[in-house]
């Protein structure tokens, strides 16, 4: 059930662009903010928005990967498995978390609660191997600390993304997504030392003539 | 495989050109020509999936690869367009295009399946044929192919085998750019990528069977053919659709005396590559049902006939009426229809016929005389393309002539401005951008004096205009004014060349009027006959089934004439079964041949030549699909009823057709039109006209079609729905009875409602005892 | 060559990413100067510094600019590219998190000289926070009047919409980009048109990536003298290099171009304890793989260009001696079919066919004859396909098989962990491993 806030939340989207179907992938993530997952009725209300079918709706929505077709649960957990992150220890991560899930490659963990993705490349090489949570950053993990973060979820305790604000859940960020922003803009750490690896050594003068 | 070998005949001869060669051949085409299109026209055929030339190119499946000096990869032949100097070499004469396309093959067969032996598609499979004229002899690849569950229906007349599936996009793009029905998509991705649609959503559209057509593979089948037939079993005839005024050219496939499927034949000026479903799958009551021997009424009581015998009692029964009449339905063939026209001139010597076995006015009549009859090709499908303005009246292209439908979408995309006058805007007005010149049902006269054409606007005249008192009148008056041009548009199939061949009563044939004394010197001299043995100016319309009913007309001679498509079809039967004598030519058995006196039965279309003359004026001829058949034509009973009767009559159709065109159009003096007012109306209307898919009798035995059907509902604009407290039904009571169905919200005009005329639960004419136009009450719920 | 942060100059200061932190460093000068000057003229400066774009291609940004058609009537749209998903690329999404008012100043002022009114920024769906920094940034630059009506008062009118994607690294194809942006699958687009001429919603749109816009406004507040200290004469300017993979100090270095990898290396302090460099790629895995014998050439597109490979994103990957190509090929291969679009044949059935074979190969199961129709495979992709993944698709093997052929044949018989201990290859080590 499309409820009439996300509605208001889809026509709004609509009247951002010049031709209102650009709207499509915000309210495709708006439809997930709602229902954990791109349901038909998700699809309907899009379609009966953008005044186009549900088929071209449904092309849309099968074709992008971050759009799932039942769902997620609680928690969407991504491990990156592309090249570097995987041969870095990416693989052996995911190996653990999808032991400690009890799921497999893009499917929801025994209980329900998670979902758990081989994700591609992040665009986190420096920081590999990259695991997400929500799609938050969880930089340089361990098949250990990634398996603390999924144990601190379940706990229900805080657990902060390492360049990122606090951890919502898979449909807040599916919110973020659909809005482009949210309000957690000035939480969070956001520059770690990797990202001024270089800096730090400009800034210190032991350069390289 | 589509190939246009047609030289193009709408770029203008001003057109400027380039030299190219191809292969070694040098050649000059105009500017703009695809590498694809100009090597056709040399002979060479480049191999393509994706491509269609009706279809914007999309270069994806890259199988048209070829070469072209100067340039270092090997380029789409589909999408390049020929410049001065170019010089291309194809697969004959370069190695680099024969290994890519060779390469590009060897992909395509990778998630393939080998199954051409239980594939509908095997013997004429555009991969198939290209696999191995273009392809590897063997493929490399030993991996396992990508498979999906067994075939999904798309919509309830076409499967998709998604396995089967090379991408080309032909369907999606067809149901995008052509029909104007994007519910036919691609989903997912990469090598997932398949087509299909929503969830709970089917490919809704009119046009569906032609994705099975161009699928260059098998992955689209219709539920109708699947598994029926191997095409090299199969004999091809070309025909003519005998479905509508469209006149759409196409291929009729027959194994063993049956029709096993129907595809739209290529024709440029007409339908281009397309038809409808109707067209294509609606054939089953050829097949079916059909009247086998003639019959004669013996003790009230009809009893199979010899012919002689049949022949005796019908010529006795004609010859004994003081006055009679020719109704035909509005199917038959030019042929057939110059036959009646002339049987009932000469032969009963009356002019009392009519083909328009449907709501009729006199001012029709008149109309028909001053603008339509014996004026061929004054409008065309491709004038309506290069046209300013297009005006439709009283006139709905989706359901009522859909390949015209989709010529108005070209036009509409090329900037032609169309505007819908009507109660009603529909999914076919959104689909050609149509603006809504608004109108209530029956009093679209003032809409249409009120429309702003120029001399080169196009007037398309609905046949449901003669329901709306004063809009014929208007359409020829705003014509004088501005010069616009008049085209009219009946729905049936023979309507056009029944009324050129002299079925209608005033006229004789080429548009002659019968009260012209070098009009009927003309005819006269044509049938070698006294010009004073013609007949005076009889009755139509209203009049003529009045005059039947009344039994002032004592004999009549019916031919696929249904009174249920009448409104005035009560009093048809009652004067039908109070007449002296009837004789009735049909295939099927009808309300009338239960009252006739003598039934003869006659061919179908499959089964005898002729042609249909579409809402141009243009003659489509077709030949028998079936030469062995023994049933006769219309004509040829007409032609031994007149012998029966000592008349000489031919029922020859090249010697019909032959006479015909030598008696040739009038040039003389047209009849003004009779001019009407508009009348005012009060109340709610009622806006109906037939669905494309509906319950017509054609259309029988077809289930997967008759399953595409849209809904039967009560349709209402918003206000008229919230005034009636947004009910989930509605009821619309006439004069007759009511009907109720399921209420929908559509853009109509305040004070009107709509019904299908002649659908599942709603049959205007025998429920309600009213038309269009008609005043009607309408309440929500039910009865 | 030293490094030369610009565009990361001050990302140390926690609160750059806010309109007052980013204005504390001299932000939003460039816009103040550039609205002062004619369109044109930021045309022609853009030009002479001969900036390329960073996304890969590396095509003379102020010419694509140039291309747009000028006084036509139409809408012009300006677009950033910011799916960054090249794997081996991370720079952009960094740029956007640590300063993403370079990149919207880059925006308004690109924007101006193209005489867009509206410009959008594309981030791919899979970095909230990325979006959510650059969405801020836009919000206080409207509430600060830099995006909006008037802009400081010049006349100019720019509305800033950012949007994200959803998965799908092929809409960094500029085509793609415009028709899932339109809110359609993202495939590429025939051309011609070019965007330049009909792009988003069929009017005229430059679409830049982000780091090549974070560039304008430090060459119209610095001059193209200033610009073309750094960097060689076709490959002037400087460049924000990600260096990943087995080094002591993977992270951000921005550089000159022209800078060797053996520098960089360095500066990430050499590869890690007891490692060696196997092979390294110099901006993503869709560009040929270098070896160490090549640590030695500028980073610059020409010099890039000549040893058969790209500068690409400029976001070298290095490996070490730990890692079996094979693995990683197999890897980007089923990146690629994973990403291919399905529009064309050669990249759809090629990625689906070449990665079961490479996959066999990982496992040991590999033939002497299909390392030879991994190459033709490779052939009838490359120059083939629709768009750029197909060739990017068709990259690795061959680039793989220059050096390291032997793997290959090892693989016929040996599979890949066997070949290399995976976990030697991890960046974490002991109890962590399990």
């Amino acid at each position: 059930m499309i409820s009439e806030s996300t509605r208001i939340k889809m026509r709004e989207l609509a009247g951002r662009y010049p031709n209102s179907r650009s709207a499509l992938l915000p309210m495709l993530h708006l439809v997930q903010a709602e229902e954990d997952e791109v349901t038909t009725e998700g699809i309907a209300a899009c379609a009966q928005e953008l005044e186009i079918t549900q088929a071209e709706v449904t092309a849309v929505a099968t074709f992008y990967t971050m759009y799932k077709h039942s769902p997620v649960g609680k928690h969407h957990i991504g491990v990156c498995i592309n090249t570097m992150c995987g041969l870095l220890g990416g693989d052996a991560v995911y190996q653990r978390v999808a032991e400690r899930l009890g799921a497999s490659h893009n499917g929801p963990s025994a209980d329900g609660n998670f979902w758990l993705e081989r994700i591609e490349c992040q665009a986190a090489c420096t920081h590999a191997p990259v695991m997400t949570v929500d799609w938050e950053f969880m930089d340089d993990v361990t098949p250990q600390s990634a398996v603390d973060v999924i144990d601190k979820l379940v706990a229900g305790e805080e657990v902060w993304s390492t360049r990122g604000p606090m951890i919502r859940d898979f449909q807040a960020t599916e919110h973020t997504l659909g809005m482009a922003e949210d309000d957690l803009a000035t939480v969070g750490n956001c520059v770690d030392e990797k990202m001024l690896a270089g800096l730090k050594i400009a800034k210190s003068g032991a350069q390289n003539s | 495989m589509t190939i246009t070998n047609h030289p193009d005949t709408s770029t203008p001869k001003t057109v400027e050109s380039v030299n190219v060669t191809i292969d070694g051949v040098e050649m000059e085409v105009p500017k703009g020509t695809l590498v694809i299109r100009a090597a056709e026209q040399i002979g060479i055929e480049i191999p393509r999936f994706c491509d269609h030339p009706l279809l914007a190119p999309v270069a994806a499946c890259r199988a048209c690869l070829i070469e072209i000096d100067g340039v270092p990869k090997p380029q789409p032949a589909c999408a390049q367009v020929l410049s001065e100097g170019m010089n291309v070499r194809t697969q004959r004469s370069s190695e680099v295009a024969r290994i890519a396309q060779e390469g590009v093959m060897e992909f395509l067969l990778v998630n393939h399946p080998l199954d051409c032996p239980v594939c509908d598609k095997g013997g004429e499979c555009p991969l198939q044929n290209q696999a191995m004229s273009v392809g590897r002899p063997e493929s490399r690849f030993e991996g396992e192919k990508r498979t999906f569950p067994k075939p999904i229906n798309v919509n309830a007349e076409v499967l998709l085998d998604r396995e089967r599936c090379v991408s080309c996009a032909r369907c999606t793009r067809f149901a995008e750019e052509i029909a104007g029905d994007p519910s036919l998509e691609l989903l997912e991705r990469g090598a997932q990528q398949q087509v299909g649609t929503a969830n709970d959503e089917p490919f809704d559209s009119y046009f569906s069977g032609n994705v099975v057509q161009i699928c260059p593979v098998g992955a689209l089948t219709s539920a109708s053919y699947r598994f029926r037939s191997r095409p090299f079993d199969l004999i091809s005839v070309p025909t003519t659709c005998e479905h509508c005024a469209s006149g759409c050219s196409l291929r009729t496939d027959n194994r063993r005396g049956t029709v096993t499927r129907r595809l739209a034949w290529e024709d440029p000026e007409v339908n281009e590559d397309w038809n409808c479903d109707k067209g294509r799958f609606a054939f089953a009551y050829l097949n079916s049902g059909r009247i086998e021997s003639p019959l004669i009424r013996e003790n009230g009581e009809l009893r199979t006939a010899s012919w002689p015998e049949a022949m005796h009692v019908a010529a006795a029964g004609l010859t004994a009426a003081s006055e009679s009449a020719v109704l035909i339905g509005g199917r038959a063939t030019v042929e057939d229809a110059y036959a009646y026209a002339k049987f009932a001139r000469v032969v009963l010597a009356s002019d009392n016929i009519d083909f328009r076995a449907r709501a009729t006015s006199d001012e029709e009549v008149g109309f028909l005389a001053a603008h339509v009859a014996g004026k061929k090709l004054d409008v065309s499908y491709a004038d309506i393309e290069s046209a300013s303005q297009v005006a439709l009246v009283a006139f709905e292209p989706e359901d009522e002539s859909p390949i015209l439908l989709l010529r108005l979408r070209k036009a509409a995309k090329k900037g032609v401005a169309i505007h819908s006058v009507g109660s009603v805007y529909s999914l076919g007005s959104e689909k050609i951008s149509a603006s809504w010149v608004k109108a209530q049902a029956g009093s679209e006269a003032t809409a249409i004096a009120g429309l702003d054409l120029d001399s080169n606007s196009i007037i398309l005249v609905g046949e449901r205009a003669a329901n709306s008192q004063g809009a014929l009148t208007a359409v020829s008056e705003i014509a004088a004014k501005t010069g616009a041009k008049i085209a009219w548009v009946p729905r049936r199939a023979g309507e056009r060349g029944a009324l050129d061949a002299g079925a209608l009563a005033g006229l004789l044939p080429g548009g002659r009027p019968i009260a012209d004394p070098t009009a009927r010197d003309h005819i006269a001299q044509a049938w070698n006959v006294e010009a004073t043995s013609l007949p005076t100016v009889g009755r139509s319309g209203n009049e003529l089934i009045e005059a039947i009913a009344s039994g002032a007309v004592q004999a009549v001679i019916t031919a696929g004439v249904d009174p249920a498509d009448m409104p005035n079809g009560d009093a048809l039967v009652t004067g039908i079964e109070n007449a002296d004598f009837v004789v009735a030519l049909e295939n099927h058995h009808s309300a009338i041949t239960e009252r006739a006196s003598v039934v003869f039965p006659v061919a179908v279309v499959t089964e005898k030549s002729g042609s249909f003359m579409n809402w141009e004026g243009r003659a489509q001829p077709f030949s028998a699909a079936f030469r062995e058949a023994l049933t006769l034509s219309d004509a040829g009973v007409l032609s031994m009823l007149a012998s029966a009767m000592d008349k000489e009559l031919t029922g020859d159709t090249r010697a019909l057709r032959k006479e015909l065109n030598s008696i040739g159009v009038w040039g003389g003096e047209r009849a003004g039109m009779h001019q009407v007012s508009a009348p005012v109306s009060e109340g709610t209307t009622l806006a109906t006209w037939r669905l494309l898919i509906d319950s017509g009798v054609m259309q029988e035995g077809e289930p997967h079609l008759a399953a595409t059907a849209r809904p039967s509902v009560a349709g209402v604009g918003a206000d008229l729905f919230e005034q009636l407290g947004q009910p989930e039904a509605i009821t619309v009571t006439g004069p007759k009875g009511s009907i109720t169905l399921p209420a929908a919200v559509m853009n109509i005009v305040t004070d009107t409602v709509w019904l299908p005329m002649n659908s599942s639960e709603s049959h205007i004419y025998a429920q309600l005892g009213c038309g269009y136009g008609d005043a009607v009450s309408v309440k929500g719920g039910a009865a | 060559m030293k490094l030369t942060p610009v565009i990361t100059e001050h990302w140390d200061d926690p609160e750059l990413y806010t309109l007052d932190g980013y204005k504390r460093h001299g932000g939003y000068i460039a816009l103040e100067k550039a609205l002062k000057e004619d369109p044109d003229t930021i045309i022609a400066t853009v030009k002479d510094s001969g900036l390329r774009g960073r996304g890969g291609a590396g095509f003379p940004t102020g010419l694509k600019w140039s291309f747009v058609p000028q006084n036509d009537g139409k809408p012009h749209y300006l677009v950033v590219n910011a799916d960054e998903s090249e794997p081996g690329a991370c720079k952009d999404i960094p740029i956007m998190m640590a300063n993403p008012h370079s990149l919207l100043e880059g925006v308004i002022i690109s924007s101006f000289a193209i005489r867009a009114h509206h410009a959008f920024i594309y981030i791919r769906g899979e970095v909230p926070q990325a979006i959510r920094k650059v969405a801020y940034a836009v919000k206080q630059a409207r509430e600060a009047g830099l995006i909006g009506k008037n802009i400081q008062g010049s006349g100019f009118d720019l509305e800033v919409t950012v949007h994200a994607g959803a998965g799908a690294y092929i809409c960094g194809e500029e085509t793609a980009l415009l028709d899932s942006l339109e809110g359609y699958r993202g495939q590429p687009r025939l051309k011609p048109p070019f965007p330049a001429v009909a792009g988003l919603y069929a009017s005229p749109t430059v679409i830049n990536n982000v780091e090549t816009i974070a560039n304008i406004p430090y060459i119209v507040d610095r001059g193209v003298e200033w610009f073309r200290q750094f960097g060689t004469e076709k490959s002037p300017g400087f460049k924000v290099f990600s260096v990943s993979g087995h080094v002591q100090r993977p992270g951000i270095y921005e550089a000159p171009l022209g800078i060797t990898m053996r520098e960089l290396l360095d500066y990430a302090g050499g590869m890690r304890p007891g490692a060696e460099l196997k092979f390294w790629i110099p901006g993503g895995s869709s560009v040929p793989m270098l070896t160490a014998e090549h640590l030695d050439l500028p980073l610059t597109y020409e010099a890039m260009a000549e040893a058969g490979t790209m500068l690409g994103t400029g976001t070298p990957m290095v490996f070490d001696q730990t890692v079996s190509v094979v693995k990683a090929v197999t890897r980007w291969l089923e990146f690629y079919k994973h990403e291919s679009c399905g529009k064309c044949t050669p990249c759809r059935e090629g990625t689906y066919w070449i990665t079961g074979v490479l996959e066999k190969f990982e496992h040991g199961h590999g033939t002497e004859s299909e390392m030879e129709t991994l190459t033709t495979l490779c052939g009838q992709i490359a120059g083939r396909s629709f768009c750029a993944l197909g060739d990017a698709a068709a990259t690795p093997y061959p680039a793989a098989m220059k050096y390291f052929s032997d793997e290959f044949t090892a693989a016929t018989h040996t599979s890949a962990d066997e070949q290399f201990d995976p976990i030697a290859s991890y960046v974490f080590s002991g109890a962590n491993v399990q």
